[in-house]
This record gives C-alpha cells, sequence and structure tokens, in this order.
C-alpha cells in the first residue's frame, strides 16, 4: 500500500470501529448485568408484597396473583409486561394465577430464584413460600422479553455508530489529506520546476518534512555545484579545441593559396599533424569523462596484460622519437586490477606523457611490482621533468606547466590522478633520481 | 612590416608565420609571454598579433604590462576566449582589436594592415605618391591605369617608403623589414630590389641619398 492518505485512513478507521466494537461488547455485558439485577429485584419484590398482603389479610387470594402482574408505572413502559404470578398450596394445588400466567406451575418447589422452560420459552421466577398460609407464591417473567430490551440498547448504541461511521470516514479521509497538503505543496512546487532550477525549496515545511527538505536541498547544492564545475570544464574544453581549430584554419587556407609545391606540402604535413593531436585532445575528453562517470565497472583483469597492450599500442609513436619502452614485470603470480578500463587510461596517458618528455635514443621505463594488497604500476622517464614550480598544479585540468611541451592538452595528468583516485589508488609525481620524472600508480587489487 | 607573433599552439603559430609572410608581412613567431618580451627589447616590430592563453601566462597581462612601459606597438589580440566580455577585457587591456579563434587568414591580415595604418595616422587604404597607387591587399600596384607586380620582397620595400613618402630610410630600417630572425640577410640583395623596383617604376621613383639611405623622389618630379 503506497499512499499514505489511504494507509491512514484505514488505520484510523479500523482503530474507531474497534474501539466501536469493544463499547458495543462491554455495553450489552453490562447491560444485561444491570437489567437482570433490576428485574430480579423486581420480581422478589412483587412476590413479597403479594405475599405480605395475603398475610395481612387485605386483598384475596384469588385477586392477588393480578395485583403482582400489574405494569410498572417506571421508565421501562416500552417494554411494560404483565409479570405472572401463581399461588400454590404447599401441597401443590394452583389456587390463583394472574391473567397472563400460563397455566403450568412456574417453578419447582425451591424459594428464591430459579430459571425454567415453559413452552419452549425460558422464565425467571421468584418463589416465596408463605408457611403460616401453607402458600408458594410464584412472580416469574419471561427471559425473551429481557433480552429484547438488551438488544434495543444495543441497536441503540450501533444505529447511530452506522449513521456517523460515513461522516466519520469522511471527516478522516479530509483531515489525512489537509494534514498531507504541505507534501502536495512540496511536490507541486518541484513539479513546476525548470530543469536547471537548482535554488533551494523555500515553501515551508512542517517538523516532520523538514529533514527531508533540507536533504533535497543539500543535493540541490551538490548537483548545482557539479553542473558549475561541467560547464566551466565544457567553456574550457571548447576553447582549448578552438585553439587547433584555428590552427587547422589557416593552415588549410595558405594550403589553399600557396603558390609554391613546398608551401603547400608543408601546410599539409602541418593539417595532419594537427589533426591527431586534436584527435588526442577529443579523446582526452572522453577519457577524463570516463574516469569521473561512476558506471559500471570493467570485470578484473590482469594488471600486467594491460601494461602489456598499452606499451604494445604506443610502441610506434615511441619508435618515431626513437624512444624504447622496457617493461618490468614480476614472474609468478598475476595480480588483477578492480577496472580495467580506467587503468588503461590511466596509463596510457602516462606512457604518453613519458614518451613526449624522452629525449631522443633514450628509454622508458614501465614496471608492475606487487605490495601486499596493492599494486604498484611505475612510468619513468628521462626527460625535463615537471618544473618545480608547476609540481603542485601538475594534476589541475587544462594546466600546462613551463616545461611541458606545446603539444599537450594540459589534461593528460588529470586524468590520471581522476582514475586512480575512482580506483581507490593514488597518484605520485616526483623528479626521477638521474634525471627525468617518475610517476607511480599506487592501486588496490581487485578482490578475488 | 615585421609581425611578432606570440602563440604558443605549434600548428597556429607556424600558420600564422606562413600566412603573414605570403601576405607581404616580416612575421617572427615567439611562444612565451617572456619571449615576446625579450623579442620587444632586441627588435622593432610594426605590430603584435597575441593569443591570450600563454604557457607563461596570460596575454593579457603581458599586453598591459607593456602599455605601462610605453610600449606603442598596434596588438591584435587572438583568443579562444570569444565573449563580450573576453573582447573587453582584451581592448581594456590595451590590444588595439581583437579576434576570436578560429578566424580567417585574411581577416587577419587586413585588420593588421588597418591597424598599421591607424598607428602611422594615415586614413587611406591605398597609399599613393606621384601617381602610384599600392594596393595593400593585393600586394600589387597601379599607375596610369595599368596594375604593376612586384615580388614579396620588392613590395615590403616599396610600401616602406610610402608609408612616410619623403623620409629616408637607411639600409638598416628597410633591412629591418625584410628580414625575420629565420632569413639571413643577404649583402647586396638590397641594391638589387631597389634595381629592380627603378625598372619597373623609373628611375627617379626612388631616390638614393647617398651615405644615408633611400626616399621617394618629391611629389610632381618624376
Amino acid at each position: 500500500m503506497n499512499s499514505i492518505r489511504l494507509r491512514l485512513f484505514l488505520i484510523l478507521m479500523l482503530a474507531t470501529g474497534l474501539v466501536w466494537l469493544s463499547g458495543v461488547v462491554w455495553t450489552q455485558y453490562s447491560t444485561r448485568a444491570e437489567l437482570r439485577q433490576v428485574l430480579d429485584a423486581r420480581l422478589a419484590e412483587a412476590a413479597q408484597m403479594v405475599s405480605s398482603l395475603i398475610s395481612d389479610r387485605r386483598i384475596d387470594i384469588s385477586d392477588a396473583a393480578e395485583l403482582a402482574s400489574t405494569p410498572l408505572p417506571s421508565g421501562v413502559s416500552a417494554y411494560s409486561h404483565r409479570l405472572s404470578c401463581q399461588i400454590w398450596s404447599l401441597d401443590g394445588t394452583l389456587i390463583g394465577r394472574s391473567g397472563g400466567a400460563p397455566a403450568e406451575r412456574l417453578a419447582g418447589n425451591v424459594a428464591g430464584f430459579d430459571n425454567t422452560l415453559i413452552d419452549g420459552n425460558e422464565w425467571r421466577v421468584y418463589t416465596v413460600v408463605n408457611e403460616h398460609l401453607g402458600l408458594r407464591i410464584m412472580v416469574g417473567d419471561s427471559l425473551a422479553v429481557r433480552d429484547r430490551l438488551v438488544s434495543d440498547v444495543i441497536k441503540g448504541l450501533i444505529l447511530p455508530a452506522l449513521l456517523i461511521l460515513p461522516a466519520l470516514a469522511a471527516l478522516i479521509w479530509i483531515s489525512v489529506g489537509r494534514g498531507l497538503a504541505p507534501l502536495n505543496r512540496m511536490a507541486s512546487a518541484l513539479a513546476a520546476r525548470d530543469a536547471s532550477d537548482l535554488r533551494p525549496l523555500e515553501t515551508p515545511l512542517p517538523g516532520e518534512l523538514r529533514p527531508f527538505g533540507a536533504a533535497l536541498n543539500g543535493l540541490f547544492d551538490r548537483v548545482a555545484a557539479a553542473r558549475a564545475r561541467e560547464r566551466d570544464f565544457t567553456a574550457f574544453a571548447a576553447h582549448e579545441l578552438k585553439t587547433p581549430l584555428a590552427g587547422l584554419k589557416t593552415q588549410a587556407q595558405i594550403a589553399a593559396m600557396a603558390g609554391d609545391d613546398a608551401t603547400r606540402r608543408h601546410a599539409l604535413d602541418q593539417i595532419q599533424t594537427s589533426v591527431a593531436r586534436t584527435d588526442r585532445l577529443a579523446r582526452q575528453l572522453l577519457d577524463l569523462t570516463r574516469a569521473e562517470t561512476v558506471s559500471e565497472a570493467d570485470p578484473p583483469v590482469s594488471a600486467a596484460s594491460i601494461l602489456h597492450e598499452i606499451a604494445s599500442d604506443l610502441a610506434r609513436t615511441a619508435a618515431a622519437k626513437s624512444v624504447e619502452i622496457c617493461v618490468d614485470l614480476p614472474t609468478g603470480d598475476e595480480p588483477a586490477i578492480a577496472d580495467a578500463g580506467l587503468l588503461s587510461v590511466a596509463l596510457r596517458n602516462l606512457l604518453e606523457n613519458a614518451i613526449q618528455a624522452a629525449p631522443e635514443y633514450s628509454a622508458v621505463n614501465l614496471s608492475l611490482h606487487r605490495e601486499g594488497d596493492m599494486i604498484r604500476v611505475r612510468v619513468q622517464d628521462r626527460g625535463t621533468g615537471i618544473a618545480a614550480s608547476s609540481r603542485a598544479r601538475a594534476t589541475d585540468r587544462f594546466y600546462r606547466g613551463a616545461n611541458a611541451s606545446a603539444q599537450g592538452s594540459g589534461l593528460g595528468l588529470a586524468i590520471v590522478a581522476t582514475a586512480a583516485s575512482r580506483l581507490g589508488g593514488s597518484l605520485t609525481l616526483e623528479p626521477r633520481t638521474g634525471g627525468g620524472e617518475s610517476a607511480t600508480l599506487v592501486l588496490p587489487m581487485a578482490k578475488a | 612590416m615585421r609581425v611578432l607573433i606570440v602563440e604558443d599552439d605549434a600548428t597556429l603559430g607556424d600558420g600564422l608565420s606562413v600566412g603573414l609572410r605570403l601576405a607581404g608581412f616580416t612575421p617572427d613567431l615567439v611562444t612565451t609571454c617572456a619571449d615576446a618580451r625579450a623579442a620587444l627589447e632586441t627588435d622593432e616590430f610594426g605590430a603584435m598579433v597575441l593569443d591570450v592563453m600563454l604557457p607563461d601566462g596570460s596575454g593579457c597581462d603581458l599586453l598591459a604590462a607593456l602599455r605601462q612601459q610605453g610600449v606603442d606597438l598596434p596588438v591584435l589580440m587572438l583568443s579562444a576566449l570569444d565573449q563580450v566580455r573576453d573582447r573587453i577585457t582584451g581592448l581594456d587591456a590595451g590590444a588595439d582589436d581583437y579576434l576570436g579563434k578560429p578566424f580567417d587568414l585574411d581577416e587577419v591580415t587586413a585588420r593588421l594592415r588597418a591597424l598599421s595604418r591607424r598607428s602611422d595616422g594615415r586614413t587611406q587604404p591605398k597609399p599613393s605618391w606621384n601617381g602610384l597607387t599600392l594596393d595593400l591587399s593585393r600586394m600589387e600596384g597601379g599607375r596610369d591605369g595599368k596594375t604593376l607586380q612586384f615580388s614579396r620582397r620588392e613590395f615590403a620595400i616599396l610600401s616602406a617608403l610610402m608609408e612616410r613618402p619623403g623620409t629616408i630610410l637607411d639600409r638598416a630600417a628597410l633591412e629591418d623589414r625584410l628580414y625575420g630572425w629565420q632569413e639571413g640577410v643577404e649583402s647586396n640583395a638590397l641594391e638589387v630590389h631597389i634595381h629592380n623596383l627603378r625598372a619597373k617604376l623609373g628611375p627617379r621613383f626612388i631616390q638614393t641619398v647617398r651615405g644615408v639611405g633611400y626616399r621617394l623622389a618629391p611629389e610632381d618630379t618624376v
């Protein structure tokens, strides 16, 4: 059941119904008990009265039975009925009986209260034995009348309840609805919003909704911050793409208007180089997005196989610069890494940087070692290294250090750092002893 | 005209160099603020093409500092930052003109010519003297309804002399306009170019001031 309103409504209706029902049951019992007391007392009084009147000889025995069955003038008039009275001699002869009394004997020989069954009806009878006159006076009434009385009282309770119940239901339905109105206001305020509107929610909220509102506003803040970062990044990326585009356009115009072959060929060469670099920039932008997006991780893969793959991918680039890639892998066990895609992205960028920085006829060293639960991947070159003044900002996006080549986009190390932190590891950049740069990735091994 | 290009992107820098040379300018390319400063201290330039985002700082900051030092050469700013706000920042830093990337090479050269014209105090886009009119964008001259073709270097010398007719330009000043850093100065090349110019324009159009340099002959004397 997903509707709070419906749920509250049913709970309240059920609770009210239960309270009512127990009230009815309780009333039925207590009414029955009280009625029995009152009517029993009347039976006893009537019997005693007849007995004492006969003893005093104030009335004739033959009339006495009629007297006892005179209806009471009290409030139970709606249920007025004649009590039935029989007067028996002690030897068992019927001396007199009231008009409505049955012909059969009402009770046995016991004095006091007794229940008997006559013609299928249950009777309550009180018997007084008048030893002095040798009489047995029996006054009784039918229990059916008592039951009718009780059931009428109960009906009196239930009927108004049944009438009130729909009204109560409507009232509960409306009140619950009104109680939930702040939720609806909040929902409509949210529904009416533009996708770019991330201002905090300002509808006044009741105490119960305030934590929810605060959490929502917190989320808005975070989304707004992320979007601002994204916007900055997009603007920056667009600018970074515009420069190579300007270069391409200029070179294309030169190629079109150049009078001599040498100039034209030079311009076309430049265009090819620039396209390759722009392509790398585009790939790096995608890499960065990939490194930042939380997505389903690639399956664990042997880290060594990724090292081999990247090294062979970049072998041509390295060879073009007469740079050798030396790969140093541990023999024996093959540590696996959780997300092959992220490691590839990080490693490719590190190795590309190293090849670009490496002087001609030098080597770039790529090594993999296992240290406890961690994998240590190191890429080392003999280039100029990162300038000391640029070290702190080396992993900032689009930051190009003082020693950086004009070829770079300033994205490579930002990608590596992001990928490393996504893998739960870290990137360390330090000057290499003997010259050059040493980049170390320390990454957790995939859990088997 | 010597033009200093300050642009760190290799392809674009190369394109601008080649393009400006093809359009009759004598360009020199540097890639950092520091190199730009050094170049301006050692050489005389007629204009500067300046990128905003440079590896060692902002072109805007460099320009503001240069203007403070009294450097008044015309500056055309190039930037990928092409919002109105960025243009205003650039112009307020002291740029004379602003172009957003990517741009048209012809527009760059046209704007450079306009900047140089304005800084020389000229309003006529086609300088003329003694019946000769120069079309700077097409690198050709016209006289008596006839079109005259010149080589790049010849045209550079002629337009330099026609910027301020009557003013004597010495050999060093002319050579400075002809050769960038990459180009070696040939010892008697200047004389060869002047000789060719005289062949096309008549022997008295350009006068030699012995021991000083060259100038255009006074008007109506040719």
